[in-house]
């Protein structure tokens, strides 16, 4: 059973991980791309227009690969983690449907327009068809996140006489607190990807001295949406989430922080190793008082450490939890730095012409995906034990009836099949990119 | 209140089977009606705008059943677990085939995603008959509501039962069979020349064979499940059913001699719905059949959420489902008439 269990956690937490790449990839373009078609609309110069068709195609391919890569997380509810889909889903397929009816139809109908119809649309309404897509995959992200947020912070359910979560009241689960401030941190974050890869390829294109109109367009798009959403995904978006996590949990957050004693201003830790055995943190670099601020809005507040809590119930990978989640934080203090300094040579081309910065920000592309996947792993381990917070452990949700060895074969499968599929998107995508934009013809 | 759910999942499957269908037999036939290049994209183009959104019936159906019928969601996907896991691979091969051909000018490597394409889109078919034939037939579900099924046992309909036997590869070869025509239907509808001709051919051939098919799925399907006929007296709306499969049969003949191909994959539509509906009005309340006794059966009344659940479900859904047609309406405008191979670069 211990290993049925390990089995389906890698299987969802690999799959979902891989899947989680793409739609970020996608919700940062949708936006971009509709600024891009906005000012092709109201400028109304072809430069607009041309960056938007580049980034359709690159929409496109990572649609299609965030698509054939969702579908398998969707099944993984009733498939791998039965007994959890029979308890919530009275709660949870309420938001897992929404999401089907109101994001996925409108964003798979209106890119078939925006990719095939551009001619036949004309300016205005192909602008409309961006909308409808940009709409379309910020809505899918909002229904997921509230059904996260469910499993995060329980609300608007009641216990039915057979023990099944059922819904109690429709708008207090769809506009739980927890889920918009999730939403719009992880948004945030979406579009912090997107604009890293818009400024990449802008860089990419100066630097080689390729479509000079279009790197500078790229470039000043990419730097000018990266600031924006980096300040957002730390203030107030991260900061909102963080509150959220002292006050719902706690326990998480003295794990996220490696922090097994409680007291008043406590020291936001920068750098160290939890040493769960041991009870501390090696090697630590602290600030004194900032986590109590942080966390509660004053430097005198007492934030609670783990020994305050029965250790059944610490996240069961502290170590894991830690990490990510100073990786994450110190990812996003770069990208402010980087964006910062870049938007300020912006003006006079003063940018395109300091080519070691041009340089990093072409190499930085990766390292949001690395900050939103980090993100995501403190969203889940943080969660842990539970499955759905304070109601369900994890180990209570599998499919218990599923053998062990169906679950590696499954998960092996999966692991090949998007090993291939990651090398043909880069393979697409970095001929894309060096074939350039394409004039509409 | 889990009757009207019953349904709609029933209408949202059947459109599901419908449009996504279609897109499954051109994919089927794709190789053998589209020779070169031209013609490929062709074919292509026909489904290019609507492949994905008519994928997405899948989820809004799994989604609407997820919410509706927790219980049978959770005990048919753990139980038909390795199956489902081929379902996935298959829809995922599929579509990566569609998207990533074009990006790429190679004799080879556009021939590797016409196989994949046709392959996926011959293996789904059969993959949703196997899935049909397994709920008719029931598995061996005890008092915990739970199950396990193995890929197959013996190929017989008594238990053990496995995933395959012979009775739910007939209605697999009868799905795939279906499909294939109702997707020549569809190119026949939408192509000219030369593919239109082989669709044309494709289709009518299926077709006969579909009569002779749904005459035999018929008779095993009172053979491993006698409830139904029993049942059937009572449900005026497998009535229905019959009758619109049979109309729906017969139309696809009349259209195509009166070369009317909008009508024939009205025909091939009205067929596909016409026998879910009987089957589902034959079945109704049971949803998951046990084939250790009715007392285990999953039914709409012993499934389902809570009545609120239901409630606030419907009153999206009724905001939803307008929506969505109007949705495929807009797409349907802008694409209407015969597809012309796109020029390279663009589309597919």
């Amino acid at each position: 059973m211990g290993d049925l269990l390990f089995w389906h956690r890698l299987q969802f937490g690999f799959t979902s991980s891989f899947h989680y790449l793409f739609p970020q990839l996608t919700m940062g373009l949708a936006l971009i791309i509709l600024l891009f078609k906005t000012l092709a609309l109201v400028k109304g110069e072809e430069r607009y227009n041309d960056a938007a068709r580049f980034w359709i195609r690159i929409f496109g391919l990572s649609f299609a690969v965030g698509v054939v890569t969702g579908i398998p997380l969707e099944f993984q509810f009733g498939t791998n983690w039965a007994r959890f889909s029979r308890q919530t889903g009275g709660v949870i397929g309420q938001t897992l449907a929404m999401e089907g009816m109101f994001a996925f139809f409108l964003e798979s109908t209106f890119l078939g327009l925006l990719v095939w119809g551009e001619r036949r649309l004309g300016p205005r309404r192909h602008f409309l068809a961006a909308l409808a897509l940009f709409l379309g995959s910020w809505l899918s992200g909002y229904f997921i996140i509230a059904t996260n947020a469910f499993m995060q912070h329980p609300v608007g359910y009641t216990v039915a006489t057979d023990g099944t979560l059922q819904l109690a009241s429709f708008w207090t689960f769809v506009l739980n607190p927890w889920a918009m401030v999730q939403y719009l941190h992880n948004m945030a974050g979406a579009a912090v990807t997107g604009a890293f890869c818009v400024a990449a390829v802008g860089a990419f294109w100066t630097l080689r001295g390729a479509h000079p109109v279009q790197g500078r367009l790229n470039l000043a798009m990419g730097v000018l949406v990266g600031l924006a959403a980096s300040i957002l995904v730390a203030f107030p978006t991260g900061d909102l989430q963080g509150k959220l996590v002292a006050k719902h949990q706690p326990v998480a957050l003295a794990a996220m922080e490696g922090r097994w004693h409680s007291g008043p201003y406590a020291e936001l830790s920068l750098m160290g190793q939890p040493n769960v055995e041991a009870g501390k943190l090696d090697n630590p670099v602290r600030l004194p008082g900032v986590l109590s601020f942080i966390a509660y809005g004053s430097f005198s507040s007492e934030v609670k450490g783990l020994n305050e809590f029965p250790r059944e119930l610490w996240p069961t990978n502290i170590e894991f939890l830690y990490y990510a989640f100073h990786i994450m934080v110190g990812l996003g203090t770069l990208f402010l730095g980087l964006m910062g300094l870049s938007a300020l040579l912006l003006p006079k081309g003063r940018l395109e012409r300091t080519r070691p910065l041009l340089w990093v920000l072409m190499l930085a592309f990766p390292f949001p995906f690395i900050a939103n996947t980090a993100g995501w792993v403190v969203t889940e381990f943080g969660r842990q034990p539970w499955l759905v917070y304070g109601l369900m452990k994890t180990a209570a949700g599998t499919s218990h009836l599923v053998h062990p060895g169906q679950t590696v074969f499954t998960t092996l499968g999966f692991a090949g099949l998007y090993f291939v599929l990651g090398l043909l998107f880069l393979f697409l995508v970095s001929r894309e990119v060096n074939h350039g934009p394409v004039a509409h013809s | 209140m889990e009757m009207l759910w019953f349904w709609l999942v029933a209408v949202m499957v059947a459109i599901y089977a419908v449009m996504d269908g279609f897109d499954f037999g051109a994919g089927t036939l794709h190789l053998f009606v589209a020779k070169t290049e031209d013609e490929r994209r062709e074919v292509l183009a026909a489904i290019g705008p609507w492949w994905d959104g008519n994928e997405v019936w899948l989820l809004a159906a799994g989604g609407s059943m997820f919410m509706a019928f927790p219980r049978l969601l959770a005990s048919s996907f753990s139980g038909f677990y390795l199956a489902l896991f081929l379902v996935i691979w298959c829809l995922a091969l599929r579509g990566i085939g569609i998207e990533f051909r074009s990006h790429v000018r190679d004799g080879l490597w556009r021939a590797f995603w016409d196989g994949t394409f046709a392959l996926a889109s011959t293996l789904m078919p059969i993959l949703l008959g196997a899935a049909l034939g397994n709920v008719v037939r029931g598995v061996p579900m005890d008092g915990s509501g739970w199950f396990q099924l193995p890929l197959f046992t013996n190929f017989g309909v008594v238990n053990p039962v496995g995933l395959l036997d012979w009775y739910t590869v007939l209605m697999g070869v009868l799905v795939l069979a279906t499909l294939a025509a109702h997707g020549g239907l569809f190119l026949v509808w939408k192509t000219a020349g030369a593919v239109q001709a082989r669709a044309r051919a494709a289709a009518q051939v299926l077709w006969l064979a579909v009569g002779i098919l749904t005459v035999a799925a018929t008779f095993a399907t009172a053979f491993v499940n006698p409830a139904i006929p029993a049942h059937l007296p009572h449900a005026p709306l497998a009535w229905a059913g019959i009758a619109l499969f049979l109309g729906g049969y017969a139309g696809v003949f009349l259209a195509l001699r009166r070369e009317r191909p909008f009508l024939a994959l009205a025909g091939s539509s009205l067929f596909i719905v016409g026998i879910l509906v009987a089957t589902a009005a034959s079945v109704w309340p049971v949803m998951l059949r046990s084939t250790l006794g009715p007392a285990f059966d999953l039914t709409a009344q012993n499934s389902c959420a809570s009545a609120y659940g239901l409630k606030a479900g419907l009153k999206w859904w009724l905001v939803g489902f307008p929506l969505v047609v109007l949705y495929f309406s807009c797409l349907a405008r802008v694409h209407r008439g015969k597809v012309v191979a796109p020029a390279e670069g663009e589309g597919y």
